[in-house]
């Protein structure tokens, strides 16, 4: 049986984190499970994980009177989900729902938080990949605003 | 490059005269979505095979209105012509209101094509963003026809919203098999669909090729195409197995006028088709 400590070293969000590290954020990791439909956290709650997304999809949601469940990002395998765990004060902005039966690892960002305020090192580290992901984030983002696919005015 | 350069001609087309557009008519006109359709063409007179490489377009006529440079949206293995467009402006939208029995003039095939026979045992990425299907169309149904060269297909599809997605029989079909790959994402999504949202950027990291081996090809609005390109850098895709299929305004279409200068090339004799590392440098530059 693949261990958690396996399956996150081998994916490229914690890529060259060495070995002491990983068994760290392990010790805040769990498998976790969705049913297709549910949601995974909703806007305004206290955000205290980030998932790895193993298996499935999830869509990113901000519900609005008018037109209902506005998606605005979907995310899959691989995808990392979630870094309001990082950013006070620590709730979702967005809601996330599985799109389909969706497994994920799920880290506990409480733990990982503490572990970060003790060894600013490791704080470094997941600050540096977390901006990663963000800055891809912000670049899709910026492309979707851009409307490219509009009549030219 | 061979294929690129390699532009099959049509020889009962070439002998009238380059410049004068030779009668087709309307055989069928299928409406794609709100602002696109397909229109299924066949000479008036002469031989109804019409000679083209994938990749290739035609300037399009419509008697009266005006010319217009469109690719070449059908299989090049069948026989008739196809041309899929959107409505935008002058001519487009007067295309838009043709019927079966009418008659448009076509000059073509002109300019470049998808570089299918150097991508034989390599895998290939298709990417086509919003109206960049239908140019890449011709060369899917030749990688098809002759599936079993290449390693793995797959085709990447980004469009505004699920509305606008062309070809959803066909879209179908090629998802139903086990030796392509298709993923679709909108930009914006009603809460109905249950598919990806994202730029189709996105879906590169999805796509899981080997990138030392990959050839990629990609349609879209420029900066769509700046940004797949460098995603595929990104991921070791090599630049000189990266081929883009760039839009200007043209007049000629055949590399007498200069309307379709792009730098110190013509889009429309030395592309559409070109390498990445051919035109690089040029995408980044406003005045071009
Ligand atoms: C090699 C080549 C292949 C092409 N293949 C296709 C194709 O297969 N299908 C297709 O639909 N188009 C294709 N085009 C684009 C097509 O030629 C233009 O949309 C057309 O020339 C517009 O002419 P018009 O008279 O209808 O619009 P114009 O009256 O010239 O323009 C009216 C308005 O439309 C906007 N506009 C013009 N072109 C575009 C565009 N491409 N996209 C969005 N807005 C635009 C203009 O900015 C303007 O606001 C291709 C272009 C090239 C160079
Ligand atoms: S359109 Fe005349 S040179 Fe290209």
């Amino acid at each position: 049986m693949e261990t958690l400590e396996r399956i996150l070293g081998q994916h490229p969000f914690f890529k060259d984190l060495g070995p002491d590290y990983l068994q760290l954020v392990t010790g805040c990791a769990s498998n976790v499970r969705f049913e297709q439909d549910t949601f995974i956290f909703r806007e305004g709650e206290e955000a205290n994980q980030f998932y790895l997304i193993r298996e499935g999809r999830v869509a990113l949601q901000v519900f609005s009177p008018e037109r209902g469940h506005i998606t605005v990002e979907t995310l899959g395998e691989g995808d990392i989900l979630g870094w309001s765990w990082l950013i006070p004060p620590y709730n979702w902005h967005f809601d996330a729902k599985a799109l389909d039966l969706t497994r994920a690892i799920a880290l506990d960002g409480k733990c990982l938080r503490r572990k970060c305020e003790e060894d600013h090192h490791l704080g470094y580290e997941i600050l540096k990949r977390f901006a990663h992901i963000i800055e891809q984030r912000l670049e899709s983002t910026r492309l979707q605003l851009l409307d490219l696919y509009g009549v030219r005015s | 490059m061979a294929s690129v350069l390699e532009v099959p001609s049509d020889t009962t087309f070439v002998s009238a005269g380059p410049m004068v557009p030779r009668p087709f008519v309307v055989k069928r006109f299928r409406k794609e979505t709100d602002d696109t359709f397909t229109l299924e063409l066949e000479p008036k007179e002469g031989r109804s095979r019409f000679v083209f490489g994938p990749g290739q377009f035609n300037m399009v006529y419509v008697y009266g209105v005006g010319e217009v440079p469109i690719s070449i949206s059908g299989s090049p293995s069948t026989p008739g012509l196809i041309h899929t467009t959107r409505a935008v402006g002058t001519v487009t939208k007067a295309m838009a209101k043709l019927k079966k029995g009418d008659i448009v003039g076509i000059r073509g095939p002109y300019g470049t094509t998808w570089p299918v026979k150097e991508a034989r045992s390599h895998d290939v990425v298709i990417v086509a963003g919003g109206i960049g299907l239908p140019p890449l169309r011709g060369a899917i149904y030749e990688i098809l026809s002759n599936r079993k060269d290449y390693g793995k297909v797959v085709l990447l599809y980004g469009v505004r919203t699920p509305a606008d997605i062309l070809f959803k029989d066909e879209l179908e079909q090629w998802r139903a098999r086990f030796d392509m790959e298709v993923f679709i994402t909108v930009d914006r999504a009603v809460s109905e669909w249950r598919g990806n949202v994202g730029v189709v950027t996105t879906l590169i990291s999805k796509a899981g090729f080997d990138p030392q081996n990959t050839i990629a090809m990609i349609v879209g609005p420029e900066v769509m195409m700046r940004f797949t390109a460098l995603e595929f850098i990104k991921r070791s895709v090599k630049p000189d197995s990266i081929y883009l299929s760039m839009e200007r305004n043209m007049k000629c279409g055949i590399g007498l006028c200069g309307h379709c200068q792009f730098g110190p090339m013509f889009v429309c004799k030395d592309g559409p088709v070109f390498r990445y590392t051919q035109i690089k440098d040029l995408l980044v530059k406003w005045e071009i």
